[in-house]
């Protein structure tokens, strides 16, 4: 039970109020009748618990599965000391830390998170996070549009920008007048392509590194090609492939998203996730989400404070830069321990792990006859592979042996119905790789 | 609270002083108190633009409130006070003196008949004070 | 004594967790794409441990002690929801498995969409918002597109109350709407005069708050939703303060179309020092087909021998999708597990406590602070934190004294028609006992407020951080430590 009140406290309260039952305090309900909720009696913890046990053994996890699933959600392994801290009651029974005094843990850490977005991505700093990778990327094209006061109205996107993120791009911005273009070119064409796109119009290029086939591209000449015309450069990351990769700031990226899930997050079926949100300093007044900094309380202690928040919706209301009053908090403190006990080398050695495994992965699909598995491109932890049959197909067999097969790209990019994007990280052994490569070569190429 | 005679005034708490057919602008003294201490001052018009009575040229910040500067009269801006990105703090210090906002040549000097003098913006009635 | 940065305390080689030697041959790296340095810090698990575990103990949670902030519900997190939500059935799901391996994960997204649904008086609830603001875009959106479905393009002009939230005009900008603010009557309505001035063909709609934000049940709800409807236009319910309609009223059968739900709020999921949230959405039959994509479908009923079958679907005029995959899913298993423990019975006795535990507070405090619309409140209620007796005093000063009693301060400065307000909401998880210490404690500060000011101004004094400097904040913008240039380098 989780109301405490017992006969006599409510009386004794009612009496104190003035009235004789609960019932006169709704009062001002329109309705005369309380509403028959036709729903089942409460049940007790245990009972509670059994129930949610049922239902979770129906769905068949990652853990009992083999997963080349990716497509911006990956399995990794999350390291015990991260939800050990998570179950603090000090940080998850918090909230926004709107009283300083008593909200030092909350504020510390989206200070440190900060700090390590940042370092990790090369930017000038990071805003206190998003909802998911995909609304971040909505944010930054909000931010632009803001940034030319809607004198600029076009929006290049590549058409390897992760397809929901896309999505969510054109859901956010059904009230302006924007367009969006470059999502129609072939998706398997070379970044390149973009720059003929980019005009005075142009507000915001936005390309996906990794991309959303996996593949690793230099993009400092289509940053460039932005800046030229006056537009901002984004860049959607990966955070893991930047324990490898130089960070989007050498292609001086004026923006960075990206899905920060992969850092010490849970799969969760898609969420509570994290939107990495990371900018140039010039433009920290144009950015959308919360942010910590640092200052002094009144005994000379170092302490910190949210900051800036005259950009925000409680101030300018109708002229904020966005409605957003949250950040992703307890899923931020997860990533932030992640990182924290990872730190240099443990990152470059987890990024390191997953580019092995998927090079083994995609050479081996390659002495497979019939299958082509990213030939001649640079990738991460993850590919495209042609199959000889329909994706669908290929994935249907594999899962008769347990095996999640990948991402059937033709449910995002009609026309590529023979291809999979499969992602291999930390969490598969070479046992699974080769058992995985066994299937492919002896039942789907029948 | 300081109001110079020489000046005149808007609802909105700006100041402009005119010489031939030059104006400048910038907020009152009763608007720098109301803010409290400002911390950023973005002057949102470039020079040569063009802008109407009305238009937002600059936005005024305190920690905890963000003030929009309009035009008291439309003009074409001719000059910004670049020295306020680096020191906000001069339009709580000397809001009439170096913490003017713009400047800019009259393009209809007949809307300065809209603006209130000393007098008037004194005795201007307020809505929630 | 403020910790040290995770910066501070690095040192070069340690680090918190390994990963196994490559069980493969390794491949070639990209030289051209190699990053040289890697800055960030290199720390033990132990001492990682140690620092969370340290700076944790500088925040005020639910767990430690009251934490009546209006309109945020800060309610008890049941433990057992956390515990569900890790079971692997949940946690170790892929969003973009087959339908047919995740049948206990749609399972439940479903009925938690049907329980929403029976309580508020929706038919069709979608899942996908992350948060409440995330939830209000959606409503408006949604409306938005009901407007253009029928070719009704001109419809732009959304009424937002004086009392609401910051969030309901920030998303009406956000969405392309105008905003036109309406007065609140005598009594904290809405005024339906200024309402009805505003009624013409060029209404998309009106955002409405209910129990308002000064913690009351307007009134005037039926007839604002009517004059609305009558002038074609469509109502939006921000969905913030349910708690005290849970079993008590169907807001959709007070006339409201689209609502959201805040999950961290009214079904205890926890509030994460500000986040993840979730905001589902209900809307009557009309707007179902707006809804954003995907909704789950129960596709096959079942019988006897077969379980039903679940699945996505896109409804046919569909908004879009607001955010990647399907919503807060995490949150999902932990409200329904809340719901399913309380039953019809326990959530109208979640809102019956939250209601008369408010009254009561108000009761015990009313002598000592001036309460602006004094009459019987909802789950909160609004006080002035200021007295003419004492004219230095500012609600903060006195939101700053509360922490030195270990009590978390209430909202502050919000509703803005509310002058120097404190919005005080104790959620029913909450005592009599504690109830009662809370009013000794605020009718103390009221009187220090006129006796011994200084006690005030200078609160808090038994917290480990004084007053936070936010003008130097603003004007230094520290935003992450600074690293020396060399940082990171081998």
């Amino acid at each position: 039970m989780y109301t405490p009140h017992t006969d006599a406290d409510r009386e004794a309260m009612l009496e104190t109020i003035g009235v004789e039952a609960v019932n006169d305090l709704f009062q001002c309900l329109p309705n005369e009748d309380l509403p028959d909720l036709a729903l089942p009696e409460g049940i007790t913890e245990m009972e509670a618990l059994a129930e949610l046990q049922y239902i979770s053994s129906v769905n068949e996890t990652t853990q009992e599965l083999t997963s080349f699933l990716g497509a911006g959600a990956y399995n990794h392994y999350v390291p015990a000391a991260v939800d050990s801290l998570l179950r603090r009651g000090e940080f998850y029974t918090a909230y926004t830390p709107y009283q300083p005094e008593i909200s030092q843990g909350t504020l510390q850490s989206i200070f440190e998170y900060q700090s390590l977005i940042a370092a990790l991505t090369g930017m000038d700093i990071s805003n206190a996070s998003h909802y998911d990778g995909a609304t971040a990327v909505a944010e930054a094209v909000n931010m632009a549009l803001n940034r030319f006061r809607g004198r600029r109205l076009k929006f290049v996107l590549s058409p390897r920008l992760h397809p929901q993120a896309r999505e969510t791009v054109h859901t956010y911005m059904k009230g302006s007048d924007v367009e969006i273009v470059g999502e129609d070119l072939d998706p398997e064409s070379d970044p390149e392509e973009l720059i003929s796109l980019i005009d005075e119009d142009t507000a915001l290029v936005f390309v996906q590194y990794p991309d959303f086939f996996g593949q690793v591209y230099d993009y400092t000449e289509l940053g460039e090609a932005a800046h030229d015309q006056g537009a901002m450069f984004g860049v959607h990351v990966n955070p893991i492939a930047l324990g490898l990769l130089k960070p989007p700031s050498a292609f001086d990226a004026d923006i960075v998203t990206g899905e920060g899930q992969p850092l010490g997050v849970p799969l969760s079926f898609g969420g509570p996730y994290l939107g990495i949100f990371a900018t140039k300093k010039e433009f920290v007044r144009k950015m959308a989400g919360r942010l910590a900094g640092e200052t002094v309380d009144d005994r000379g202690q170092r302490g910190y404070v949210l900051t800036l928040s005259t950009r925000e919706q409680h101030i300018r209301r109708e002229r904020a830069t966005s409605n957003i009053c949250t950040n992703q908090g307890l899923i931020m403190l997860a990533s932030t321990i992640f990182l924290s006990l990872l730190g240099k080398e443990g990152l470059r050695e987890l990024a390191a792990l997953n580019y092995h495994k998927a090079h083994y992965a995609a050479e081996q699909i390659n002495t497979i006859p019939g299958y082509l598995a990213s030939p001649g491109k640079t990738f991460f932890n993850e590919f495209v592979v042609h199959c000889p049959r329909p994706a669908a197909e290929v994935n249907e067999i594999l899962l008769q042996y347990d095996i999640l097969g990948g991402y059937d790209l033709s449910e995002s990019y009609p026309g590529m119905e023979n291809a999979l994007l499969m992602a291999v990280t930390e969490m598969i052994g070479r046992s699974e790789i080769e058992f995985m490569i066994d299937i492919l070569a002896e039942e789907t190429n029948a | 609270m300081k109001t110079p005679s020489d000046l005149l005034y808007t609802k909105n708490d700006e100041w402009v002083r005119v010489k031939d057919n030059v104006a400048v602008i910038g907020i009152t003294d009763y608007a720098q108190d109301q803010l409290s201490d400002v911390v950023f001052v973005e002057i949102v018009a470039f020079e040569d633009d063009e802008l109407d009575q009305g238009e937002t040229c600059a936005i005024v910040e305190s920690v905890k409130a963000a003030a929009d500067v309009y035009m008291p009269v439309s003009g074409k801006i001719i000059d910004i006070n670049e020295t306020l990105v680096d020191s906000p703090e001069l339009v709580n210090e000397d809001p009439f003196g170096d913490a003017w906002l713009v400047k800019l040549e009259l393009t209809d000097p007949g809307e300065l008949d809209d603006l209130m003098d000393a007098e008037a913006y004194k005795n201007m009635e307020r809505d929630d004070h | 004594m403020p910790e040290p940065t995770l910066f501070d305390i690095s040192k070069a080689n340690r680090r918190g967790v390994r990963y196994p030697e490559p069980d493969v041959p390794e491949a070639d790296f990209p030289q051209d794409f190699l990053r040289e340095e890697l800055p960030l810090p290199e720390i033990s698990e132990h001492e990682v441990i140690r620092h969370f575990t340290n700076i944790s103990q500088y925040n005020h949670g639910v767990d430690i002690g009251f934490y009546p902030l209006g309109s945020c519900t800060m309610k008890y997190n049941p433990k057992v929801n956390e515990d569900v939500a890790r079971l692997p059935g949940f946690a170790f799901i892929h969003p973009l498995q087959p339908p047919e391996t995740v049948q206990g994960a749609l399972g439940l997204m479903y009925e938690l969409q049907e329980w929403l649904g029976e309580i508020s008086g929706f038919t069709d609830v979608g899942l996908q918002p992350a948060a409440g603001a995330h939830g209000e875009l959606t409503g408006v959106l949604i409306i938005r597109a009901y407007h253009r479905d029928r070719g009704d393009e001109k419809r732009t002009k959304m009424l937002i109350p004086d009392s609401a939230h910051g969030t309901n005009p920030a998303t009406s900008a956000m969405s392309g709407m105008e905003v036109v603010e309406l007065p609140s009557d005598e009594r904290g309505n809405v005024d339906l005069e200024a309402l009805e001035s505003e009624c013409d063909d060029t209404l998309a709609g009106i955002m409405i708050t209910n129990p308002n934000t000064l913690g009351l049940f307007d009134e005037n709800i039926v007839e604002a939703c009517q004059l609305v409807h009558e002038a074609g236009g469509l109502v939006y319910g921000d969905g913030a303060n349910m708690n005290a309609l849970l079993g008590t009223c169907k807001p959709a059968q007070t006339g409201i179309d689209v609502m959201h739900f805040n999950l961290h709020k009214t079904f205890s999921t926890p509030h994460g020092g500000g986040g993840p949230g979730s905001g589902p959405v209900g809307v009557v039959p009309e707007l179902a087909d707006f809804l954003p994509s995907p909704v789950v479908i129960r596709a096959e009923k079942g019988d006897e021998k077969n379980a039903p079958f679940y699945d996505f679907h896109v409804p046919e005029k569909t908004i879009g999708r607001v955010k990647a995959f399907h919503g807060h899913f995490g949150m999902f298993v932990r409200a329904f597990t809340y719901m399913i423990s309380l039953g019809k019975e326990g959530l109208r006795d979640v809102a019956e406590s939250a209601v008369l535990n408010a009254n009561y507070l108000r009761a015990l405090i009313k002598d000592s602070y001036n309460i602006p619309y004094d009459r019987m409140c909802m789950h909160e209620f609004v006080v002035q934190g200021e007295w003419e007796d004492a004219p230095d005093i500012q609600a903060l000063d006195v939101s700053k004294r509360m922490m030195d009693f270990g009590i978390h301060p209430p909202t502050n400065y919000f509703p803005l028609i509310v002058h120097e307000a404190l919005m005080i909401e104790p959620t029913e998880t909450e005592t009599k006992e504690t109830l009662d210490e809370v009013a000794q404690v605020m009718n103390k500060i009221a009187k220090e407020a006129r006796e011994e000011p200084e006690t005030l101004k200078t609160a808090p004094h038994q917290t480990p951080f004084g007053r936070l400097d936010e003008v130097k904040a603003a004007k230094d913008l520290i935003l992450n430590t600074s690293l020396p240039e060399d940082y990171g380098e081998d």
